[in-house]
């Protein structure tokens, strides 16, 4: 299937947006690029143009912001045929624990705020041809752990939400992608011990993206060890998980 | 900026391709690889602008198939354009060419003080020429200026030939100084009359004329090489005389001399095909020993040492020889007028005290070791083997006062 232009990217000054970026530049598609501060997307821009000869037109919201996250979908004078959401905050789960703000950060930044973005942009793309809509959630929603439920709740109400959005759009064109990375070498996860044949590349996770995208899949786990790994950790009793530590 | 601003010792890190200890720094070593973004390209002039942490390997992707090469190339393409620098790397058209430093047109460098400084000839050039080849020592690179290439093929027209010993050898190199590229493969346990035989190869890029029919309406063909990876580090007793021996006298017989076209990547990465080469030295790993002598006094310096090299018997894998160009800009910049080896040797017990040996004979002969490769040499060997280290001490003095762009490399030569 083809990938319809513009693809829009929020959160594209991640190390996961940039490769995202990199590689819908090099399937052609033309760009529009979202993050908090514009100016960090500019070198990016020029990199895009001068190695795949695209153009990317380059956006400043805060999707935390009510009303600049309307005004990104109200005033875009192109719909984009496509919506990739990279937006995601791992946060410390410890802090989180006994800090309100830290924790409602986490919720706002990993579900709240993506989901309502994504949703907005669903109404108006409903009935555009070959129109997709990509959330990046995580394998951490898929059973809460004590290391990081506050994110995982997050990531699970935001793999819940492209559930449904799928389901409300499944006999229409529009198509709904779930991506589950598992644990990927960013900035986010810099200086954490991952085990190597469990942890993608951004260029690894942008592939797979892609490829999910074009073969119109409906949720994929970057690396398809995570989809047994998940497996298991979702069938052990609650009896048994509630004193496990992993 | 803030982090170099604010932390008391640290150095740049690109690729991690030193032989050294160049990119580390028990404190703080930046990790520079992220930043790769290509920032402009005039595809009139060849003029890049990239961030440093770009990898040779990716300019190569991207500008190979448009009709532009690297006007310099060390033997691997996984380093950075800001290493590069550091390192002030040469390639197989030193003669010709100079270093990559002759073709930096400008560079930004964070200095000690977390400010950004443009350097170029006109602008900064004490801190632009003491960069080239410094080591990462004045600063951090951040973004860089060169000039490519124009190639109108991606193959080279190489030329073989055989010389039967190391006189022979110097010869044939003195006469290929009119080919863009040329080097030469020493058998480094040759004995006796056949003391440095050796294999020449000068290279041309092909001009598109020069096709051959079949590849005549693709001159770019890109050849994305397929990695080949040494599984396992070998056991050490792998590599002992007579492997080494066996291989350099298979290498030797199978070089046919004459003339052949190949594929850019093979002709100047020919290791690059095999991912972790190195262990093929085994656990104790390997140093790298790459010497320059004054031209005068070339052929009297390397014969010297390819006799104790070949009287240990510790045999060098890899040997190479070439005739450089002259000196250029960059304060302590290896590359000098003259003849230039690199050999490898597996570590042993017996290496270092060899190592030393042939330290003295580099001493005796005004040679100098090249940092980037060095991991062992004393603060003595450096500073008579560099004899502009007092106006690098001094644009130091000027940019970095407290001393904070350190490595382990420098803390050893007292740099």
């Amino acid at each position: 299937m083809t990938i319809v232009s513009p693809v829009l990217i929020v959160g594209a000054a991640s190390d996961i947006g940039r490769a995202i970026a990199a590689e819908y530049a090099k399937a052609g598609a033309s760009l529009i690029l979202a993050a908090r501060d514009v100016r960090r997307l500019e070198d990016d821009a020029k990199d895009l143009y001068y190695r795949y000869k695209a153009e990317a037109q380059l956006v400043e919201c805060d999707i935390l912001d009510a009303a600049q996250r309307e005004a990104l979908v109200g005033n875009m004078t192109e719909v984009p045929g496509t919506v990739i959401s990279v937006v995601g905050l791992l946060g410390d789960e410890t802090i989180a624990w006994s800090s309100p703000a830290a924790a409602n950060q986490i919720m706002q930044v990993n579900y709240v705020a993506p989901s309502l973005l994504l949703g907005a942009f669903a109404n108006r793309m409903a009935k555009m041809p070959g129109a997709c809509i990509i959330g990046i959630s995580s394998v951490a929603g898929d059973r809460g752990r004590k290391k990081n439920y506050t994110y995982g709740s997050a990531k699970a109400g935001f793999t819940a939400f492209l559930s449904g959005l799928r389901n409300r759009f499944g006999s229409s064109e529009l198509h709904v992608l779930t991506v589950k990375p598992g644990f990927a070498a960013t900035r986010m996860t810099q200086g954490m011990a991952l085990p190597s044949f469990l942890t993608a590349s951004p260029e690894q996770v942008a592939r797979a993206i892609l490829e999910a995208h074009r073969r119109r899949k409906n949720v994929v786990y970057v690396l398809g060890v995570w989809r047994w790994i998940m497996l298991i950790i979702r069938a052990i009793p609650e009896q048994t998980f509630k004193s496990m530590d992993i | 900026m803030e982090t170099i601003a604010s932390t008391k010792s640290l150095i740049a890190r690109g690729a991690g391709r030193s032989y050294g200890d160049a990119a580390l720094n028990a404190q703080m070593t930046l990790l520079m690889a992220g930043s790769s973004r290509i920032l402009f390209f005039d595809d009139q002039t060849g003029r890049l602008t990239c961030e440093a942490g770009m990898l040779l390997a990716d300019i190569l992707k991207v500008f190979v198939p448009r009709g532009w090469f690297l006007p310099v190339t060390p033997g691997t393409q996984y380093v950075t354009v800001g290493g590069m620098i550091a390192s002030d790397v040469h390639g197989k058209n030193h003669h010709g060419a100079g270093s990559f430093g002759v073709h930096v047109e400008s560079f930004d460098l964070a200095v000690s003080n977390g400010q950004m400084l443009r350097c170029a000839a006109g602008e900064n050039v004490d801190l632009f020429n003491a960069t080239i080849g410094g080591m990462g020592l004045t600063g951090v690179i951040l973004r860089v200026t060169f000039r490519m290439l124009r190639i109108e093929t991606d193959l080279i027209l190489q030329e073989t030939i055989r010389a039967s010993n190391l006189g022979e050898a110097f010869d044939v190199l003195e006469r290929s100084l009119s080919s863009t590229y040329s080097v030469a493969w020493i058998d480094s346990l040759a004995k006796g009359d056949r003391l440095g035989r050796a294999v020449v190869f000068t290279g041309e890029h092909l001009a598109a004329a020069e096709l051959p029919k079949e590849r005549a309406s693709t001159p770019f063909k890109s050849s994305q090489h397929s990695e080949r990876k040494v599984p396992f580090d070998f056991p050490g007793i792998t590599l002992n005389r007579f492997s080494v021996s066996a291989f350099n006298a298979v290498y030797f017989a199978s070089r046919k001399p004459g003339r052949l076209i190949v594929d850019y990547q093979p002709y100047f990465y020919p290791l690059d095909s095999i991912s972790q080469w190195n262990r093929i030295y085994g656990r104790a790993g390997f140093v790298q020993y790459q010497v320059v002598f004054p031209r005068e006094g070339s052929r009297e310096a390397i014969a010297a040492i390819l006799r104790r090299v070949s009287d240990y018997g510790v045999g060098s894998f890899l040997s190479v020889l070439k005739l450089c160009g002259r000196q250029r800009n960059g304060l302590l910049s290896f590359p000098r007028e003259g003849y230039t080896l690199a050999l490898d040797f597996p570590i042993r017990a017996r290496t270092f005290s060899m190592l030393l040996e042939l330290d003295r004979i580099v001493d005796d002969h005004d040679g100098r070791i090249y940092l980037a490769k060095d991991a062992r040499m004393g603060a003595r060997m450096f500073e008579r083997g560099y004899p502009r280290t007092a106006e690098f001490a001094l644009v130091r003095q000027q940019f970095d006062p407290s001393r904070k762009m350190r490595s382990v490399l420098s803390d050893r030569l007292g740099i």
